[in-house]
């Protein structure tokens, strides 16, 4: 009987995730203020059920309570962060907002499954990220002189990847953490706004020459402490700032050149380099070694197939660190390949809603900074689901808000709090804008009618 | 900018497809994957038939609800079904997706869902037929060897024999015995894993060798004196035979070492290991779980290695498996058709679930380079030493081989051929474990195969 639940509740989530996938592009051609809201209402729909389902049978395989209290818990965070967004935050994101629900109730159901002690300090850490986060678009506001501070922003990203290397201890070949937290995560965002402050004015040469040089440190030394993720990703994200800074494709080309040939050089130099490049090209000739990681993920999606085990039914917990960098093959293992193309859709539609509120934007201080969040965000997906599918090399970074991490998944919570930030000032500037034109509209008719007066006698 | 994002965004999405739609079959049946064995929760180990419809595995469910695993025909299919406790190995590893699968009537599935009770895993049906591998299996009796049997044209496996063998049905309780016997290893199939020395079945490779550095077999000739010396090295024909004068043909007849060794001294080193890896010496063969056959000369190695080498002596080690595969191209005009055991799958109720194409693995060699190797392998027969095969009412060719492996000069027994030579109908690879010659021990089985291939 469980069984044929379990088996139906695979149908009913997909289906849930495709309308919700559905949704979140066609929202975008929808210009009615009254249907895009309606819209939005359906998704949230979409997300409960979807969370109702997947808890029930995940109560029904284990038959433990706690697993009802962590979901009634997560529901209270949900309504919470809705609630609240609509009282404090009018103007925001509604479809961000959304598509951050989604992706955490992902996670949420993922981890609950593989290990609830780990879901319930996630879920700690997000209402705790959550309610910082909502100062943020406040303090943004406020803090106009964010772009002034450029060298403090360089120094606090250097100094603390430098201690990291010189002090952490190295866990899985890598040095990640101090005491339990990841300062690259937490950089990621200090490094976003340093190129930001650096290049939002008139970008002479001298700029990018010192851009060049601070980004080189960030990622050499994340190289050096073998965190070869984020070195890729700062390194994206540098190039993609200089390149919509300047508009010279010869950078671009430039930066193209150089990662490549730095990419050989670290093959050459670092053994761990050449493992990732092993394992990636052919993983089952390794299997006993550098391979196993790769080879169990690729069995989770296989066997899982397009539609996956079921929640509960798969053996997910065979892949190393799977709450970490391979919880998307856990997912594809349990709710299906389909479901996993629809997770990677909505990842896509949260990029191109950060990239949309980035075009929106006017003043080159913050375009910069959502372009860069958002260029981090896109690449950080890009390399934890190539790498768990072997379609690029592996290269251990979490997925975004649905990985088991507290600095990750804190430093996402607040790279979004700032986009929302970002995007609230937009609308003002719109309303600044439309103000202006209005008082303009206004002199013209004052004038008109004045003239008019004058006319009269 | 972000065009560029949304472009890798969805060549990953589109690489998850062409994953799931083409690679992941491979993944799923792989050995390592132990995800399947989950799916025993739910579903009753699926059956395992011949080709001729006998059951070779099955699992009975008794009334206290435990199962256990049967085979019908005991220690005769043994290696190639393989056993499904204590680990898995045969067709139990390779087809355990399929029989852990269930395709049955969706109704039925969801009834017997709802009544708690298992549903029945699909049957699959393989290649082997069991007229040929009794054949098989008595032929070689109580000695050590192996024998394979399989279609050129199309790469499916009729008989696979390894001995010394286990009862498949008894496997827990011999488990014991059967790790610990380091002299025996009756757990290794030694059809696909046994690593014998070539003995003249080498000279096949040889051969072609030759033939990519002359362009023709014709215009050779050697005086064969029963033995040469170069570098103060050694090589005797079998007995000291003195075959004389003698053109290609003779010298692979009579398998003439004298004329082997000294074609492998002109040849060289370098040249003999390139046209050996062509043949996937060194090199993976289309299953994973087959052994790799290791060829290690090169042109630094000293003459009498490689005069050794060239008659299949020296360091060379194959399988059974792998001389059966180069034989199957030879057959097949050079091409090698992947090997395979599973024909269909059928679910529980009969319907088919999936059927095996049979592919190309790989182009070996030339098409007339395979002409020419099966003409030399066709005077083996008429007039070399596997005469045996003749006047038995179809046609044949092959190679027989004494692998020598101690000092006092006692060898396996070896051969490999087809059946009828115009259009191949059977390949077989036979190794008996100190055997003597080629003709003494391998021949006779060989014949004794192709005679039940048209007879029985």
């Amino acid at each position: 009987m469980i069984n044929v639940i379990v088996e139906l509740s695979k149908y009913v989530i997909l289906t849930l995730m495709i309308i919700y996938t559905f949704h979140c592009f066609y929202m975008v051609y929808k210009q009615d203020e009254e249907e895009k809201r309606e819209l939005l209402r359906q998704q949230l729909m979409m997300i409960f059920f979807m969370d109702f389902t997947a808890f029930l049978v995940i109560f029904l395989k284990t038959g433990d309570f706690n697993i009802i209290i962590f979901y009634l818990e997560m529901m209270v965070f949900f309504a919470a962060i809705q609630i609240l967004y609509r009282i404090f935050y009018k103007k925001a994101s509604l479809l961000l907002l959304n598509n951050m629900c989604m992706l955490l109730s992902v996670g949420f159901i993922m981890l609950a499954r593989l290990d609830l002690q780990a879901a319930n300090k996630q879920l700690m850490i997000v209402t705790a990220g959550s309610a910082i986060a909502l100062l943020v678009p406040v303090l943004i506001r406020k803090m106009k002189f964010l772009n002034s501070l450029t060298w403090l922003y360089a120094g606090i990203g250097v100094i603390l990847l430098a201690a990291v290397f010189l002090l952490a201890q190295t866990s899985y070949g890598a040095k990640l953490s101090l005491m339990g937290i990841q300062p690259s995560e937490a950089i990621k965002i200090t490094f976003v706004f340093f190129m930001a402050a650096l290049l939002s004015r008139n970008v002479t040469f001298k700029k990018v020459v010192q851009a060049t040089i601070v980004a080189g440190l960030h990622v050499g030394i994340l190289v050096l402490s073998v965190d070869l993720g984020s070195a890729v990703i700062f390194f994206v994200t540098y190039l993609v700032m200089i390149y919509t800074a300047t508009r010279k494709v010869s950078y671009l080309g430039i930066g193209v050149a150089g990662g490549s040939v730095a990419a050989v050089v670290a093959y050459q130099l670092f053994g761990h380099v050449r493992q990732r490049v092993t394992a990636w090209k052919d993983p089952m000739a390794v299997y006993e070694n550098e391979g196993y990681q790769i080879v169990q993920s690729l069995f989770a999606i296989g066997t899982g197939g397009w539609f996956g085990m079921g929640l509960c039914q798969g053996s997910p917990e065979k892949i190393p660190v799977v709450k970490y960098d391979f919880i998307f093959s856990a997912i594809c293992e349990e709710l299906g390949v389909i479901f996993g193309i629809c997770l990677i859709l909505v990842c896509m539609s949260f990029f191109l809603m950060i990239v949309n509120i980035s075009l929106q934007i006017k003043n080159p201080f913050y375009k910069l900074i959502a372009l860069g969040l958002g260029t981090e965000y896109a690449f950080q997906v890009f390399l934890t689901i190539g790498g768990a599918t072997k379609f690029i090399p592996l290269t251990g970074v979490t997925l975004p808000l649905v990985s088991y991490g507290g600095s990750s998944v804190m430093s996402t919570i607040l790279m979004l709090a700032i986009i929302q930030g970002l995007y609230i000032l937009r609308e003002d500037e719109d309303m600044e804008i439309e103000r202006h034109r209005q008082e303009a509209a206004q002199r013209v008719r004052e004038r008109a009618e004045a003239q008019a007066k004058r006319r009269e006698p | 900018m972000s065009v560029f994002f949304v472009l890798i965004f969805v060549s990953m999405i589109g690489y998850l497809i062409y994953f799931s739609m083409e690679k992941s079959e491979d993944f799923i049946n792989s050995p390592y994957n132990t995800r399947q064995d989950t799916f025993s929760d739910r579903v009753i180990r699926g059956k395992i038939m011949s080709s001729d419809g006998e059951i070779l595995a099955q699992t009975d469910v008794y009334e206290d609800g435990s199962e256990h695993r049967i085979y019908p025909y005991s220690n005769m299919f043994a290696h190639v079904v393989g056993y499904d406790s204590n680990g898995k190995s045969g067709l139990e590893s390779e087809a355990n997706f399929h029989l852990l699968s269930s395709h049955s009537l969706f109704l039925d599935q969801m009834k017997n869902e709802f009544m708690g009770r298992k549903n029945y895993g699909d049957t699959v049906i393989s290649s082997l037929s069991t007229t040929m591998q009794s054949t098989a299996y008595y032929a070689l009796g109580d000695r050590r060897g192996a024998v394979i049997a399989m279609e050129p044209s199309t790469g499916r496996i009729l008989a696979m024999v390894s001995k010394p063998d286990f009862d498949p049905n008894t496997i827990e309780s011999d488990w014991q015995w059967l790790v610990e016997d380091g002299n025996n290893s009756n757990l290794l199939n030694r059809a696909t894993n046994g690593a014998y020395p070539p003995g003249s079945t080498f000279k096949v490779v040889t051969a072609l060798d030759y033939f990519r550095k002359r362009g023709s077999f014709e215009g050779y000739s050697y005086l064969c004196q029963g033995s040469i010396t170069t570098d103060d090295h050694t090589i005797h024909c079998y007995n000291d035979t003195v075959h004389g004068q003698e053109d290609f043909y003779d010298a692979f007849a009579s398998s003439c070492n004298c004329a082997f060794a000294d074609m492998g001294t002109m040849l060289g080193g370098n040249s003999l290991r390139d046209t050996a890896e062509d043949l996937l010496f060194n090199k993976k063969l289309p299953l994973d779980t087959y052994r790799t056959s290791t060829f290690t000369l090169n042109n630094n190695s000293v003459t009498g290695l490689v005069m050794q080498t060239a008659i299949g002596q020296g360091d060379t080690l194959v399988s059974p498996m792998h001389m059966a595969l180069i034989t199957c191209a030879v057959a097949n005009g050079g091409v090698l058709m992947r090997p395979s055991l599973i024909d269909r799958v059928v679910s529980d109720s009969g319907e088919l679930v999936s059927q095996t194409e049979y592919t190309a693995y790989k182009r070996l060699m030339s098409e007339n380079e395979a002409n020419l190797l099966g003409k030399l392998m066709k005077s083996v027969v008429e007039y070399g030493t596997a005469t045996a095969l003749n006047g038995r009412g179809y046609t044949a060719a092959g190679k027989t081989g004494s692998a020598e492996f101690d000092e006092n000069g006692s060898s396996h027994s070896w051969f490999i051929g087809y059946c009828n030579v115009d259009d191949p109908d059977l390949v077989v690879a036979v190794i008996v474990e100190n055997g003597g010659t080629g003709s003494e021990s391998a021949v006779p089985i060989a014949a004794q195969l192709f005679d039940a291939y048209y007879y029985n």
